[in-house]
């Protein structure tokens, strides 16, 4: 192995394989030979046939919408404050002098621990769960998208100021577009917190969704079903990533190395 | 007083009065002078090319003149008009490729006449003409990546130039280009000022550089910088790359060579 040398695209999907692979061998091998209990630990066929059952007899199928809807609803809502602001700051020194120093200690606040308050104010409905989503993603992006705007490369601003650009023609034409790609790539990043923080608003207070599911296995014991419902919640995760990353990388053809 | 002052500005295409630049030190420590006051005028139509070792301010006076940086002293006008922020009549072209990565090199050329709300079919006519003057037919849609170095600068130029500027500065534009690159480069530039006539502002370290697109060369000293010789170059227009080896260009660049010299050996002393 030669450092930093690249892989083949072929080569490379191999080996990324080949870990899933071993992962599940060595999870299957430590749960089917009776090392690890079950009670503990299901193995991997329990796991797949316990997942097949929830689809079909216990309606898993609306629980992952109806978590989806969450993260998504939350998501956007958040996206849609806080990435105008975020440009406001970045492109506005006296702005972001206003509003940095707080949303650098808001976003330390652990969105997890407002849920009690969320409940007290929102009850255990949709809003609370949408809040705690927003509460976890808002400040993140604010200043993330601050920082992309910010850090414009200075010598493109001053080209278009000798090109007769006046200042909002350098936040729309020069700002706007030389961030948006790690804008983009932001929001990527915040969604997937996102999950995080709604499998835990759905372990207090829901009657539905993948983590009131995970619950209500724990009560049963049943490691099958919690097991398989992190692997959707895995698997629903790589499917937006992916395709952010593809729908990024179609919108900014110019960015891409 | 009054008088004069008008009367110059109705005289002079350019004219840099007494600019100079010093920048503040840092916590309570010493400025730093990096302009003493420099006086120029500059004639419509004028090539000038300012000469001078790095650091000693030339590029400062450029970014003054660009609007880019304030003067501590004196001013510029253009026109008789005070030189106050950046504008559309001062066209730059930078060492540093600042082409919008995000736009083909096409829109990149439009980027000022879309500013001005130009028709669209104005734009268009205008980019085709200088694309086709800075040679780089085939490559509208292109995006700055996939250019070289030398074709974005030429891109950077026909930028420059699509929003007909009064006068065109250059900061060492070709600074980050090879030999053989740099040397058609200047020989494209010098073309396009013979055809068009622009009054042009050129920085460069680079003697032979300076002479060659220059009907003035202005040589400045080591930090603080101010104009230490000017030199008229009276080499026959159009010029071709062959003048280079004239006994005319020697005589200019042993002379320009010496002058820049002891502003090395001053540097090179100071540090």
């Amino acid at each position: 192995m030669t450092p930093l040398k690249p892989v083949a695209p072929g080569r490379k999907a191999v080996l990324g394989i080949a870990f899933f692979v071993l992962f599940v061998a060595v999870w299957a091998a430590a749960t089917l030979s009776g090392f690890v209990s079950r009670t503990f630990l299901a193995d991997p066929v329990t796991m797949l046939r316990e997942g097949w059952a929830l689809f079909a007899q216990f309606g898993f199928a609306g629980d992952i919408a109806i978590t989806v809807w969450r993260v998504v609803g939350g998501f956007v809502l958040a996206a849609l404050c806080a990435v105008p602001l975020g440009i406001a700051m970045g492109a506005y020194k006296p702005i972001e002098a206003f509003f940095e120093p707080f949303v650098s200690f808001a976003r330390y606040l652990p969105a997890s621990a407002f849920i009690p308050l969320l409940i007290l104010w929102a009850g255990i409905g949709e809003m609370q769960k949408l809040l705690v989503i927003f509460i976890g993603s808002f400040f993140q992006l604010v200043l993330m998208v601050a920082v992309a705007v910010g850090s414009t490369r200075r010598d493109l601003v001053e080209a278009a100021y000798t090109l007769g650009a006046t200042s909002r023609g350098v936040v729309r034409r020069v700002l706007l577009p030389s961030a948006s790609p790690a804008i983009a790539e932001t929001l990527r990043l915040v969604l997937g917190w996102a999950w995080t923080y709604v499998i835990v608003a759905e372990l207090i207070g829901a009657s539905s969704g993948i983590g009131h599911m995970i619950t209500d296995s724990q009560a049963l014991l049943n490691t099958g079903q919690i097991i398989f419902g992190i692997i959707v919640i895995g698997v629903i995760g790589l499917i937006s990533d992916f395709m952010f990353k593809w729908a990024n990388q179609r919108l900014y053809p110019w960015s891409v190395a | 007083m009054e008088r004069r002052l008008n009367g110059a500005a109705h005289h002079h295409k350019l004219a840099i009065e007494a600019v100079g630049r010093t920048f503040a030190g840092v916590r309570g420590g010493t400025p730093t002078v990096a302009l003493e006051p420099v006086t120029l005028r500059v004639e419509d139509h004028d090539f000038i090319t300012i000469l001078g070792p790095s650091g000693c301010g030339k590029s400062t006076l450029l970014r003054i003149v660009a609007g880019l940086d304030t003067p501590t002293a004196g001013r510029v006008l253009l026109d008789g008009t005070p030189v106050v922020a950046p504008g559309a009549d001062r066209g730059m072209v930078f060492q540093s490729y600042t082409l919008f990565p995000w736009l083909t090199v096409h829109e990149n050329i439009c980027f000022g006449l879309r500013e001005k709300n130009m028709p669209q079919n104005e734009q268009q006519r205008i980019a085709a003409h200088y694309i086709a003057r800075v040679g780089l037919g085939g490559f509208e849609h292109h995006y700055p990546k996939m250019l070289s170095g030398g074709m974005q600068q030429r891109t950077a130029i026909a930028r420059a130039l699509a929003n007909d500027p009064k006068i065109l500065l250059l900061d060492e534009p070709f600074g980050a280009l090879d030999n053989q690159t740099r040397a058609l480069m200047q020989e494209l530039l010098l073309g396009i000022w013979e055809a068009e006539k622009k009054t042009v502002l050129f920085v460069t370290h680079d003697i032979e550089e300076a002479i060659f697109m220059a009907g003035r060369v202005i040589v400045m000293s080591a930090r603080p910088g101010r104009i230490k010789a000017e030199v008229a170059v009276d080499l026959p227009h159009p010029r071709h790359y062959t003048v280079k080896t004239t006994p005319e260009f020697s005589a200019l660049k042993a002379r320009l060579t010496e002058e820049i010299r002891s502003e090395a050996l001053k540097v090179a002393a100071a540090a």
